[in-house]
């Protein structure tokens, strides 16, 4: 991966200071503002009284006078807000941990063992990756609805790794194949199984690999409505995103409040693990599309 | 001699079938794929077949459908609202990707100068792209509401104007700002991995071009442009993919309306077919988008081919 401090082209630094935040911080100042505006917004809506948040005239719309928990709390004591988080946590861990068992197999098998075919295979997994889910989920509800999963967590777990295995499985390829061959040739002549070589060598060499195929699995997982706004109708049942615009919404009744505040700590997650790992995200999302 | 090299041999060929077939790389790869390709066959590759058999029947929810070849094709064909919904889905896609790709350009440009705080401010940038999509909707549902929209309030403010905009009740203005929403969501993703494009290229190439005296734009046509265009292709042809797939944007702003001045295909599908309960003709709808995609797979696929080819490449 190259990470480089230092790309600045030619004289760069002749450059004046005004001169460059002309050209470069005012410019990115703007988009950036564009990008975090709405967050900004979340957040603010979320912690201001309804009183504020209708009154334009008497308050400043961008301050909050005086902050409340008031949304926060309706959201997580009077909706099913606590089951929704339950569902999108189980639902994205397992279908996680099953695209990665998966994923590392396939990606092992296509990449090291090299079996007859196996670049046909590999190429149409990674057609799989190029089949939206909005063509699939119409089938996939008659399917789910014959295999009697309608209406539960398991029909999510199943179908979510459709998306999460192409994905993966390519990421790891591209990983696995930063190995030198050598170690895997070294293991075999001691003696060692492919399942030993995998496990002790090939694995623990592309942890960052293993790690970031993870991230990206769990965060497209949260992230996913769809199939869990079409296969789930039970409000106990449903994920974040789909109890959050299905539940707080009576009628023509919206509770912006609590719609803000689920916005918000639904985020909040995704953000905090994305956080943590932000270098093996980065580098992974650039390095894939990169091969 | 003898004596001794016959039980090896035995015990060769005592384990020999069971240990034989794990150390064939055919045997083992084979194994190794049962996961994945139990889940993609069963989940993937058994729908997209299935929903082109669903496209071609009148299943509603809950029954069994029959056979009735291209029919829902032809009543779509006189759908006015189908159609509305094939424009919707190409002007969302035509404006909100060129956007994305001007911004998100533009912004990879501005990263890769030398900036304080590099790390960091790649990561904010990214934001948007990692929060669910459906959240930050919502977020943009409140901006866009029709009396305490942020966006009315700043602008009479500032003087510019003198009531507030319907942004989500008119059709022009609905069309515009589910696609400010979309450019939102999409410029990290391009900005970002633009930018691992744009640090793989060589810094002597500009070194060269500036002792030639060529000027910023210069570099930015002659160098930046062609060294990009790979993954410029692979970029767009995933960013079209995904925008003109979009359900989750539209469907949390605006669900279609105001009088399907928004729909787009993959809304109008799940409304026909989930919502209304017509499975086939939903699928059909679907089946609709796939020519598109197909088209836009095999634009960037040429594409890409094309360049290689003109910058001497063999493979």
């Amino acid at each position: 991966m190259t990470t480089v401090d230092d790309q600045s082209v030619g004289m760069d630094y002749l450059e004046s200071f005004p001169k460059k935040f002309l050209r470069v911080y005012l410019p990115l100042g703007l988009i950036i503002f564009f990008l975090l505006f709405p967050f900004y917004w979340m957040a603010v809506t979320t912690f201001k009284p309804d009183a504020e948040m209708y009154d334009y005239e008497k308050y400043n719309p961008f301050l909050i006078a005086h902050p409340t928990l008031e949304h926060i709390k309706k959201l997580f004591f009077d909706t099913d807000y606590p089951l929704w988080m339950w569902n999108t946590v189980i639902v994205s861990v397992s279908s996680t941990f099953i695209s990665l068992f998966a994923s590392v197999c396939a990606a092992y098998a296509i990449e090291r063992l090299r079996y007859k075919g196996s670049r046909y295979v590999g190429l149409a997994i990674f057609l799989g990756y190029l089949v939206p889910p909005s063509i699939l989920f119409i089938p996939l509800a008659a399917i789910v609805f014959q295999l009697g999963l309608f209406d539960g967590n398991l029909a999510l777990i199943l179908t979510y790794p459709t998306f999460l295995i192409p994905f993966c499985t390519w990421l790891l390829m591209g990983y696995f194949r930063t190995i030198p061959y050598e170690l895997e040739e070294c293991a075999l002549i001691d003696g060692a199984t492919r399942l030993q070589i995998l496990v002790k060598i090939t694995l623990p060499l592309s942890l960052p690999g293993v790690i970031s195929a993870g991230i990206f699995a769990f965060t497209l997982s949260w992230n996913e409505f769809i199939y869990a706004l079409t296969f789930i109708s039970s409000s106990e049942n449903k994920t974040i995103p789909v109890g959050a615009i299905t539940e707080l919404v009576n009628g023509d009744v919206y509770h912006w409040g609590a719609l803000m505040a689920a916005a918000l700590t639904g985020s909040v997650p995704v953000v905090i693990l994305y956080s943590f790992f932000v270098e093996y995200y980065v580098s992974a999302m650039t390095g894939a599309v990169k091969e | 001699m003898a004596v001794i090299a016959e039980p090896v041999t035995a015990q060769v060929k005592r384990s020999s079938l069971w240990t034989r077939a794990f150390e064939s790389r055919n045997f083992l790869g084979a194994m190794f794929m049962v996961p994945a390709i139990a889940i993609l066959v069963l989940f993937l590759a058994y729908p997209l077949a299935l929903g082109f058999w669903l496209g071609m029947t009148d299943t509603k929810i809950g029954g069994v459908g029959r056979f009735i070849g291209f029919q829902n094709f032809v009543s779509l064909s006189k759908d006015s609202v189908f159609w509305l919904s094939v424009f919707n889905t190409i002007f969302y896609t035509v404006f909100a990707s060129i956007v994305k790709f001007a911004i998100g350009l533009y912004l990879a440009l501005l990263l890769n100068e030398r900036l304080p705080f590099k790390s960091m401010i790649r990561a904010i940038v990214l934001l948007p792209f990692v929060v669910p999509t459906v959240l930050s909707a919502i977020a943009f549902w409140w901006i866009y509401d029709s009396q305490f929209s942020i966006i009315s309030w700043v602008l009479i403010k500032a003087g510019l104007l003198t009531h507030y905009i319907d942004f989500l009740g008119d059709p022009w203005n609905a069309r515009w700002s589910v696609v400010l929403a979309n450019i939102w969501r999409g410029v990290p993703f391009v900005a970002i991995t633009l930018l691992a494009g744009l640090q793989t290229i060589s810094p002597s190439l500009y070194e060269a071009a500036n002792l030639d005296g060529a000027t910023n734009m210069q570099r930015f046509r002659h160098i930046t442009l062609p060294m990009l265009s790979p993954i410029i292709a692979v970029v767009m042809t995933f960013s079209v993919l995904m925008t003109f797939t979009d359900f989750q944007l539209i469907y949390t702003i605006t669900r279609g309306g105001p009088i399907n001045a928004t729909h787009l295909m993959a809304t109008l599908s799940f409304q026909r077919a989930i919502t209304g309960g017509n499975l086939g003709e939903g699928a059909a709808i679907s089946n609709a988008m796939i020519p598109f995609l197909v088209a836009a797979i095999l634009l960037s696929f040429f594409g890409l081919q094309r360049s290689r080819w003109q910058q001497g490449g063999r493979d």
